[in-house]
């Protein structure tokens, strides 16, 4: 990790029903280059939502997002080339289930980056052999496992040479025997200096991996700091009470 | 008179199968053309149609020209669809030709109008429920990639829509071809029409009837078979 901040998120509010709903209610946060932000947090705390609003899928009812020193909620931005920049890994997948696994990887390098196919295809290849799914290029997504899956969900967005790469619950809809096949890459990726924004419910992960971690709850960041100071020395009563209760 | 004879009376003497072929060269002629506007004009409707539901909101709140486009585009679909399948297509085809065309000499590009502009409505509301099935995660898969909301539409889900819309769309061809049966109504000749003129040239109905539905049945038949091999193809990916 390094100093320099990569996104800037500043005073975010997220309103439905003209206010009535604040999923996210003011939130402040840097994330630096190199740097693992985990968000951890109650259901409907605002966590994904956050997430979501780092590339646009939810658009922000105010504040503002820089990324790379550029304001992504200003609509005069092109949101396609910054999402380019953006990897992201969802809950449920999301492959495209009409395409090998090969076709999934080269797609967006080919129509959005220009390369070619053997260009793409090479890149592919080595990034399945990095997830050790190199025997599955022709396989289409139906034909793996979820853990399978979600590990090409990770390489393919890493096909697009991100600068940061974004997860919503990227093991919550995994058995449980294939969540350590998935973390693994995760972890793989931050030794590796990527950096990360997770929304997990996996503490342990949280714990290892994360350089700093955010509580979220109501739509704001009730507490933030180092794994140790969350996990081990938690001071709200609001963290506390949820610590205590997944643990 | 024995059924031989019959035959020979209906489709022989007189060279009379020659209407027969002529008219199906006709039926086939107007279903093929009037099935490639039909889809062409579905898939515009049907995207813009679902575009606009799907995205008004987040449209509406951004406002600007775009959003203003797509809402008269979207109410312009909205009525083409209404007008087209609320009224017969006879009456539709009629006022093609008696009114809209009532200059044309040739009867049959008038009904590959009429009758793409009728496909075009129904297709357009199979396509839209196809893009409106697609889960809304592969659409925020393929924006999360930096790809436009066009080129999403474009390379990921068009083909999962075309793939699962593809029984209805056969159903669509299907139910073109034979409605492409009351084109007599503006003095094309077509297979049925064919068959009726024998019918009334020879006063025996029977022969001329049941042949021509042999022709249509069997043509959808085959319609059926090649359809159902492409569908096949295009599941490969299911199994």
């Amino acid at each position: 990790m390094n100093d320099k901040v990569l996104v800037q998120v500043r005073d975010l509010k997220k309103y439905y029903k003209n206010g009535e709903i604040k999923a996210l209610d003011g939130v402040s946060i840097d994330i630096h280059q190199g740097e693992v932000l985990v968000i951890i947090g109650p259901s409907g705390s605002g966590k994904s939502t956050l997430l979501r609003s780092l590339n646009l899928l939810e658009f922000p009812t105010s504040g503002s997002i820089d990324v790379d020193g550029v304001d992504i909620t200003d609509p005069k931005i092109n949101i396609n080339k910054h999402r380019q920049k953006m990897g992201m890994v969802f809950q449920h997948f999301n492959l495209f289930p009409n395409m090998t696994i090969l076709e999934n990887m080269t797609l967006a390098p080919m129509k959005l980056l220009h390369k070619s196919k053997e260009e793409a295809e090479k890149q592919a290849r080595e990034l399945l052999e990095r997830v050790n799914l190199a025997d599955r290029a022709d396989s289409y997504p139906r034909q793996l496992s979820g853990g399978q899956q979600q590990r090409i969900a990770i390489v393919r967005a890493l096909c697009m040479d991100p600068e940061i790469l974004l997860f919503d619950e990227p093991t919550s809809a995994l058995d449980p025997e294939m969540v350590g096949e998935v973390l693994d890459v995760m972890k793989e990726l931050a030794k590796g200096g990527m950096t990360m924004a997770v929304v997990t419910h996996e503490m342990g992960f949280a714990r290892e991996v994360a350089d700093h971690v955010v509580f979220m709850a109501d739509g704001k960041i009730v507490e933030e700091g180092s794994p140790d100071q969350i996990f081990d020395h938690p001071e709200s009563e609001r963290l506390k009470s949820f610590l205590a209760k997944i643990i | 008179m024995s059924l031989k004879d019959q035959f020979i009376q209906a489709f022989v003497e007189n060279g009379r199968y020659k209407l027969l072929l002529s008219g199906f060269g006709a039926t086939l002629l107007i279903t093929l053309f009037s099935a490639v506007i039909g889809v062409i004009l579905g898939f515009v409707c049907g995207l813009i149609r679902a575009t606009y539901d799907k995205n008004k909101e987040a449209l509406k709140r951004r406002g600007g020209f775009s959003y203003y486009l797509l809402a008269v585009l979207n109410f312009i679909a909205k009525i083409y669809i209404t007008v087209i399948r609320g009224t017969p297509t006879v009456i539709q085809l009629m006022i093609s030709y008696f009114l809209i065309f009532a200059m044309a000499q040739n009867g049959v590009p008038i009904a590959i109008f009429a009758f793409g502009l009728n496909s075009g409505a129904y297709v357009s509301e199979i396509i839209r429920g196809g893009v409106m099935s697609i889960d809304e995660g592969q659409f925020e898969a393929g924006r999360s990639l930096g790809f436009s909301y066009v080129q999403t539409l474009r390379y990921v889900i068009i083909p999962q829509v075309t793939k699962s819309v593809f029984p209805a769309l056969m159903n669509e061809f299907i139910t073109l071809f034979k409605e492409t049966s009351i084109s007599g109504y503006v003095g094309i000749r077509d297979l049925t029409k064919g068959g009726d003129i024998i019918r009334s040239t020879t006063y025996q109905a029977f022969m001329p009837l049941f042949l021509i539905a042999g022709i249509y049945l069997v043509s959808v038949l085959l319609l059926e078979y090649v359809g159902g091999k492409l569908e096949r193809r295009m599941r490969r990916d299911e199994r």
